[in-house]
């Protein structure tokens, strides 16, 4: 359930403890994505500890808040979540990518009780989360859905046939949350294929957008208030962050895209993430 | 009375979709065509347009069957199965409980031309892991196949017809998943049989048209309809190979990944000999009537028979 009683101190200090394990993790995997799991988990810490209905203990609960990592590839972050939350023991975070482990690069659902939806193609989640919607709606069910997509996955032409089709069902129980953290494989997300005005381009889309600062927890925090509104429209959030935030070396470089830090590379990373 | 396979679905969901109320169906603006548009009639509240977006119906479909629905989604067997990788996640590696209905199998489609037809579907389909992949030939068998595929806990692609499909099956018939069944068997029985011919979904009444002229003509030749071609009955392949001189693959598909090579799959792994001929499509389709097809790319009676008999290329 969610932890309302949390204060932001603590919230912070979670967000710290998880970028340190985001760092370890991929660090004894040997590869991973550590630029877009540090952009995405002060996203996933407001999601995962105020606001989302879930019950580690009964991770098939027919009542739970649905969630989907839509960018699949940041899941070293959503594994410390679920590690943090209780899904699972905070040691086996170090087994991610290795054989036989529930953590497998990308998350999947038969593997690990708790993900929703196996994902890792990009552009693919958003239209699940349209269809866990739909059967909530169809079935008068207060359960809500949340997605979060990758600024880059949004290049996808399904992400775009997903947008247009959740106004249409009046999914006002469906939030979907953009990571832009403005980084991709090949480069910058606006040179490589520009999103902007993105959040225009939603509203254009008819659905209830609004644009914050994906690393204020404050503010985080108001927008997902904001998206509990139930006003027969879905509700987005565009969340600018920075790739690789909390490590100044990997901030804005497109390098800690999906290399593995080595030994010296990740000590140095956890120390400025316990120094900040 | 010869009815079109896409016909019998659409009247089968709409019995079925009576007594299980999880039963929902997803169109992408084709519901005149794939026979769903009953049903959307009925049942307004359980049917999801999507408009012309088909990934994001698959998608749509995941989300609907991973929260205890049970998805059916419709649409040509060409567009849906174009979105390989849309399926390969959504539906195979994610193990979502979506039926999956291509309609207008083939260069049978007839005018519409080489675009609208499916020709590589059961390719793509047979090779994702957990799919079930199903091509009835008539009426009776189109309709077991739909109630065990909404019984059934699992993705599921099944291939049907836009002609019309004379009964092959008589009334006792009763499908099961994974078998083969003999639609004509030769009254004399030779020590071995000319051919078997495997045939399966539109071109199943053919090669029992086939089968019968040879009869008069003193060829015993039995034919066999695939129904199901993943899981795909070995067994039977290998008995053919046994009392048959030679087996005639017939379909209305590319021969490379469908059935055809089901079955020269299974006879090599069986370690039995025995020639195959490959009858189906090499190449794109084009625009004619579906009549006119069938002739010119050798699914028509009298080129199935040719099939049976012509020399091999071995010589054998």
């Amino acid at each position: 359930m969610p932890s309302a009683t949390l204060s932001p101190i603590d919230l912070k200090n979670l967000t710290r403890d998880m970028r340190v394990d985001i760092i370890r993790m991929i660090e004894a995997a040997g590869n991973g994505h550590p630029g877009g799991s540090l952009s995405v988990i002060d996203l996933l810490t407001v999601l995962y500890w105020k606001f989302l209905k879930h019950d580690p203990a009964r991770p098939d609960w027919d009542q739970r808040d649905r969630f989907i990592l839509s960018k699949g590839h940041a899941c070293p972050a959503l594994y410390a979540v679920m590690a943090h939350r209780g899904y699972f023991p905070k040691s086996e975070l170090m087994s991610l990518r290795k054989l036989g482990s529930p953590l497998q690069g990308h998350p999947d659902r038969l593997r690990l009780p708790g993900i929703e939806f196996s994902t890792g193609s990009l552009g693919q989640g958003l239209s699940v989360g349209v269809g866990m919607a739909l059967a909530a709606k169809m079935d008068k069910k207060d359960w809500k859905t949340y997605v979060v997509l990758g600024d880059g996955e949004m290049q996808e032409g399904q992400c775009w046939e997903a947008f247009m089709s959740a106004p249409k069902f009046k999914l006002d129980n469906l939030v979907a949350i953009v990571d832009f953290n403005n980084g991709q494989i090949d480069g910058p997300v606006k040179e490589i294929m520009d999103l902007e005005p993105l959040a225009d381009k939603l509203r254009a889309f008819n659905w209830d957008v609004q644009a914050i600062d994906g690393h204020d927890l404050a503010a985080i925090e108001k927008a997902l208030t904001n998206a509990q509104r139930h006003e027969g429209r879905p509700h987005a959030i565009v969340a600018k962050t920075v790739k690789g935030k909390g490590v100044s070396f990997m901030e804005n470089n497109i390098a800690w895209h999906g290399n593995a830090p080595k030994k010296e590379d990740a000590d140095k990373a956890v120390q400025e993430i316990l120094n900040a | 009375m010869p009815k079109a396979t896409r016909e019998s679905f659409g009247e089968a969901i709409l019995e079925i979709a009576e007594k299980n109320p999880d039963l929902v169906v997803l169109d992408a603006d084709l519901s005149k065509s794939t026979m769903t548009q009953n049903f959307m009639k009925k049942y307004p509240a359980r049917h999801v347009e999507v408009g012309i977006a088909e990934q994001n119906m698959i998608g749509i479909a995941a989300g609907l069957a991973l929260s205890g629905k049970i998805p059916v989604l419709a649409s040509f067997a060409c567009f849906v199965t174009g979105r390989l990788e849309t399926i390969r996640v959504s539906a195979a590696y994610n193990q979502t409980n979506m039926k999956i209905v291509g309609t207008h199998a083939g260069i049978g489609i007839g005018e519409d031309g080489t675009s609208q037809m499916g020709l590589e579907d059961i390719s793509a389909m047979r090779a994702l892991p957990h799919m079930t992949v199903l091509q009835p030939a008539d009426d009776a068998e189109t309709k077991q196949a739909v109630r065990w595929m909404i019984e059934h806990k699992g993705p599921v692609y099944i291939r049907l017809t836009r002609q019309k499909m004379p009964d092959v099956h008589g009334a006792e018939y009763r499908w099961s998943l994974g078998k083969i069944d003999v639609v004509w068997q030769p009254k004399t029985a030779p020590a071995k049989l000319q051919a078997t011919i495997i045939a399966s979904g539109g071109p199943v009444p053919c090669a029992v048209e086939a089968a019968k002229s040879l009869e008069s003509k003193g060829f015993a030749v039995r034919v066999a309809n695939a129904s199901s071609l993943a899981p795909f009955d070995s067994a039977a392949i290998a008995r053919f190979a046994a009392d048959s001189q030679r087996l005639v693959t017939i379909e209305d598909h590319n021969v490379n990944g469908g059935l055809g090579s089901a079955v020269c799959e299974a006879l090599a792994e069986s370690g039995r000999a025995c020639p195959v001929v490959r009858v189906g499509l090499r190449e794109f389709g084009e625009s004619a009537t579906p009549e006119q097809l069938y002739e010119k790319y050798g699914l028509a009676a009298p080129s199935i028979a040719e099939a049976c008999l012509k020399n091999l290329p071995s010589g054998l």
